[in-house]
């Protein structure tokens, strides 16, 4: 499975709510990705130089397309927002660890996303059902305006936190978590950072392990720059001091493995 | 038609090597890009001891550029040594130790260090803008860089190149310093120190608020300050600084540079390298040239 450039083509993009793109992409990258594993995406407008980190949220059956569900927010994502199917993108990928599955195996899971976290939860969720494991999904966002809520519920029980209370719990991924009392063996997270820092004190007062997604600023998405690190608990294998590249060692981290 | 180069003493098979910190020890682009098309490998800064680098953020883009701030982030000369020279010893490259310090004596002692390794030649960073004990203080006055030159020639064993700091009033100046304490060779630019904030949430966005700036829009300051520098010493110049293709590597060797080097568009194109090598040999070819040495101005 290794790393490459690869100019790919769009097969769709559409608008999920405001602000929020979903794209899938042809590319025989689809063929090997794992879930939380992540591409950069190349800018055409050459003042944009750097690769824009995006996960990946699902592939299609046959494994002939990736999608991509990102949010529009800088100037670079909006570009891309503005691609339509036909029209070629570059992409570097595939990138990170992504989730170990067999890790997860046989055990009951809460899957949690907030915001931009949950599309990669897509892709996890697919992967986790094919391998019977037994879960509960919990997703969180700002208001009513969801996406891809549908998708989840299809696969595993799926509840809802807003902040603003129009739908499901109101507050957090944890209060819906606490309100609803699901209890599971192992966690998976992708959200902001008060949300994995929520996750990760939840995880540790119930004893249960969990697996968290980080995003960081990136330049090269390959681990050369040293741009993207966290800080560890340990001193890590590769750079023998307290911190770790998030592209590649992560972005999936054992979250007592970082601070945060 | 011949490419290659005697640089400062070694050969090169090309003139085209990668800039300090953008490429990693090698080892994380070698399944993007060929490293034996490369003149030279230039590793990331080691120094004595590992360092820990900055916070976070510590990269953020730039209109035509990137900002970084790494800090010099690195897991010291001995975990070097064993993993990452031993790994491109394995490759038909030459290999560009990058070396950073906090005081001369520990320059001193990582080029001492590496004095009985693969190790082709050392690279002096006195010039990164972003660790605030040392390093740019080394390059940003010419007689304390003469005396740091010189007490680093007097342990090293392989030829030394100093990187130069464009955060200066005069780079002939720096220039002339570093071949008066014996340089073999100088290589410019560093980046230069920019800042970017953010205006919503009205902060800097970089923790260590400056940065180094670079990426193609640095290119005319960076042929500029070439060009000053290679003119006023004898020693060669290896000349970077934006370079995005062949074409802006052209530039540089007509500024007087004797080789060039790919910084900040490793992370946009991991074969830009590769892509420039060919490019020369196009130019050379179109411009009738059968050897490198053949491009200059008269």
């Amino acid at each position: 499975m290794s790393k490459r450039k690869e100019k790919v083509r769009i097969a769709d993009q559409e608008q999920l709510s405001p602000g929020i793109f979903s794209l899938w992409l042809e590319t025989p990258m689809a063929e090997e990705v794992k879930p939380g594993q992540f591409v950069g995406v190349y800018p055409k407008d050459a003042s944009r130089l750097l690769l824009r980190p995006i996960s990946i949220c699902d592939v299609n059956e046959n494994r002939t397309r990736m999608r991509l569900v990102y949010r529009a927010g800088g100037a670079g994502t909006k570009e891309l927002s503005t691609y339509r199917s036909g029209e070629e993108l570059e992409i570097l990928g595939p990138l990170g660890n992504g989730y170990d599955i067999e890790a997860i195996r046989g055990k009951k899971t809460l899957l949690l996303g907030g915001g931009i976290g949950i599309p990669p939860m897509l892709y996890l969720a697919r992967e986790l059902d094919q391998a019977g494991v037994a879960a509960t999904v919990i997703l969180g966002y700002a208001d009513s305006k969801t996406f891809l809520r549908e998708e989840f519920d299809r696969l595993y029980p799926t509840y809802i936190a807003t902040m603003d209370g129009s739908l499901g719990t109101k507050g957090t991924v944890i209060d819906a978590l606490n309100e609803n009392m699901v209890f599971a063996d192992l966690a998976c997270a992708c959200g902001p950072m008060p949300m994995l820092k929520a996750v990760k004190e939840f995880a540790k007062d119930a004893g249960m392990k969990a697996y968290i997604s980080l995003e960081e600023r990136m330049a090269c998405g390959v681990g050369a720059c040293l741009g993207c690190v966290t800080k560890t608990t340990a001193v890590d294998e590769h750079t023998h001091v307290n911190n770790t590249r998030v592209c590649t060692e992560g972005p999936v981290f054992e979250a007592s493995e970082v601070e945060l | 038609m011949n490419l290659a180069v005697n640089f400062a003493g070694v050969e090169l098979k090309n003139p085209v090597m990668n800039a300090s910190g953008t490429f990693g020890s090698g080892q994380e682009y070698a399944e993007l890009t060929d490293l034996n098309r490369l003149g030279a490998v230039v590793t990331k800064g080691v120094a004595a001891t590992p360092w820990e680098g900055n916070p976070t953020p510590r990269v953020t883009e730039v209109y035509g550029g990137m900002l970084n701030a790494i800090g010099l982030q690195n897991p010291g000369v001995d975990v070097f040594i064993e993993r990452d020279l031993a790994f491109l010893a394995g490759y038909d490259t030459r290999v560009i130790v990058n070396v950073c310090g906090h005081t001369v004596e520990e320059y001193c002692e990582v080029v001492e260090k590496l004095n009985g390794t693969s190790a082709d030649m050392y690279e002096i960073n006195v010039s990164c803008p972003n660790v605030k004990a040392g390093a740019l203080a080394f390059g940003q006055d010419a007689k304390v860089l003469e005396q740091t030159t010189k007490a680093i020639k007097a342990v090293a064993a392989k030829p030394v190149i100093m990187k130069l700091s464009p955060n200066v009033t005069s780079i002939r100046e720096m220039a002339l310093a570093a071949e008066a304490g014996g340089a073999d060779a100088i290589s410019l630019i560093n980046t230069l120190i920019g800042m970017k904030i953010d205006i919503e949430r009205r902060r800097f966005v970089l923790a260590n608020k400056t940065g180094g700036f670079s990426g193609p829009a640095v290119k005319p300051v960076a042929v500029r300050m070439v060009y000053e520098a290679s003119h006023a010493v004898k020693i060669p110049v290896i000349g970077m600084g934006g370079i995005a293709t062949a074409e802006d590597a052209v530039e540089f060797l007509l500024a007087g540079a004797k080789a060039v080097a790919v910084g900040t568009m490793n992370f946009v194109e991991p074969r830009t390298m590769e892509k420039v090598v060919e490019g020369i040999e196009a130019y050379m070819e179109r411009q009738g040239m059968k050897d490198i040495s053949e491009i200059r101005m008269d």
